[in-house]
């Protein structure tokens, strides 16, 4: 954070965005879904547990159904723990009913390169097995170094490697919004 | 992270906080599943290398370091090269030949785990060295106590922790004095004089000779088993006056506060330093739980050693 904090930030998304995305990513859930009846949401940390606590909020605001809502930590699972200093744990935390024969909706903030998502999905098989398992983001940034896309996306925004996408949400840093850091004559 | 546990001085406040921690987060990752099994540490070794009996340590690592998904080796000194007469030394270089990740060692000889981290490259965890320490079970009793009277979150700070009975021979207690300390909890030695280290007026603790003194006062009170295997002299007139006079018995325990627990390292001396109807408590009584504590601390242990790659400090992550 230290470096990308003195990169020139350019806002992509305001509060009232964020809040009319995430509006959109409800709808369209009960939408593909048919009315979410046996969905569940899993919100992976640290900002896609806020995200999926707004969403299942919003759904229930929509039309009267009540999605439980998990935490799913997927550090354990990584791919790239040998790579790095041992890594603090997050929360998992299985949302009412278990996952088994629901449909899981994962949410995350920022889809990158796919590997988070993949730890997700094995994670995921630990816990149980479920009907089917959908992907929900704020935000799509492209770069994929897996076959992983996702179902629903609040926007798709075309960086460049060398920059950041900064999500901030209420929950964890105050106040909504998206930013990208960084200079952008590599982004197409 | 560290790259031995040899002693609980070992660990600072941000590290042991850390491990307890973890261990609380592995423990809720783990609870109600079906699968107990986690993937982190697939791929590395852990050998167990047991030169004294044991029943719940051993286990309880090898349970750790497989539910972790490490490869374990068990090798205890009966029925090993150690009984025809192989040194600790060579023992090391065999293990060292065979690239274990870690190696877990309880020792009868104070300081065998030290000697050991200095013949091999992996990591060394101390699980018993003599009457000198024994690391892991002070974090998983400070991880009880900070379950039971802290709600899993914090240090210490303002616990008062009653250590009693056979304190010289305890390599538990010894542990448990430093990391009690540096947690911020305050702990008083109740034991008789024959059964107190010299030198334990630098200990940072109180001593007390009278449990009935020193114990109402007490959120915690760790009873601590008569280790009559390392005691070549008497240290008591007999076992019935130790437990007339240090032993917990229903009147004592009716004496502490409320919300005060018991502790017990294991294995019982059931009537000996504690009575039947005390150890089976249902409301003070930890000594169960303190063994299935012990099992996501010691993963939180070998995740926060072996998970990360070697020699690279903790930063901060994304």
């Amino acid at each position: 954070m230290t470096t990308a904090a003195r990169l020139p930030a350019a806002s992509v998304l305001t509060a009232a965005d964020v809040a009319r995305t995430i509006d959109r990513i409800a709808h369209q859930i009960l939408e593909k879904t048919h009315g979410a009846h046996d969905a569940v949401l899993l919100g992976i940390p640290t900002r896609g547990v806020p995200l999926a606590h707004r969403l299942a909020d919003r759904v229930g605001s929509f039309e009267q159904v009540s999605i439980p809502v998990g935490t799913l930590d997927v550090t354990l699972y990584r791919d790239d723990l040998r790579l790095h200093a041992v890594r603090p744990l997050g929360t998992t935390v299985e949302p009412a009913g278990g996952i088994t024969g629901k449909l899981v909706i994962l949410v995350d903030d920022v889809l990158y390169s796919g590997r988070t998502i993949r730890a997700a999905l094995d994670a995921i098989k630990d816990l149980g097995r479920p009907r089917a398992v959908q992907l929900a983001v704020l935000v799509d940034r492209g770069h994929r170094e897996l076959p992983i896309r996702a179902d629903y996306v609040g926007k798709n925004l075309p960086t460049a490697p060398r920059q950041k996408v900064r999500v901030s949400l209420a929950e964890t840093d105050g106040v909504d919004g998206v930013h990208v850091l960084g200079p952008d004559e590599e982004a197409k | 992270m560290i790259k031995h546990l040899l002693s609980a001085a070992d660990l600072e406040r941000a590290a042991a906080i850390s491990i307890l921690d973890t261990a609380e987060q592995l423990d809720r990752a783990l609870a109600g599943r079906e699968v107990k099994k986690l993937p982190p540490l697939r791929g590395r070794t852990v050998v167990n290398l047991f030169y004294e009996d044991s029943t719940r340590t051993r286990t309880s690592f090898e349970l750790a370091a497989k539910r972790l998904s490490a490869d374990v080796v068990n090798f205890s000194a009966k029925g090993s090269s150690v009984s025809k007469g192989e040194s600790l030394k060579d023992t090391a270089l065999t293990l060292e030949a065979m690239d274990a990740d870690a190696v877990v060692v309880r020792h009868s000889y104070s300081g065998a785990a030290h000697r050991l981290s200095e013949w091999v490259r992996g990591s060394v965890i101390n699980a018993g060295d003599g009457t000198h320490e024994h690391p892991t079970q002070a974090l998983l009793d400070a991880f009880t106590m900070r379950r039971r009277l802290r709600d899993g979150v914090g240090d210490l700070a303002g616990l008062h922790v009653a250590i009693v009975g056979d304190v010289l021979h305890s390599r538990v207690a010894r542990s448990n004095v430093l990391l009690l300390a540096t947690l911020g909890a305050s702990v008083v030695l109740v034991a008789p004089p024959t059964l107190l280290p010299v030198g334990v007026e630098s200990w940072p603790v109180d001593v007390s000779y009278d449990p009935d003194a020193a114990l109402p006062g007490c959120d915690v009170v760790m009873m601590l088993r008569v280790q009559r295997e390392r005691m070549g002299a008497s240290f008591f007139p007999s076992a019935r006056e130790y437990s007339r006079r240090y032993g917990l018995d229903q009147t004592r325990m009716s004496r502490l506060p409320d919300h005060a627990i018991v502790m017990h390292p294991g294995p019982m001396n059931r009537g000996m330093e504690i009575a039947a109807e005390v150890a089976d408590d249902p409301k003070r009584s930890t000594i169960v739980e303190q063994v299935t504590n012990g099992v996501s601390v010691r993963m939180a242990v070998l995740y926060l050693m072996l998970g990360g790659a070697a020699g690279v400090d903790s930063g901060e992550s994304e």
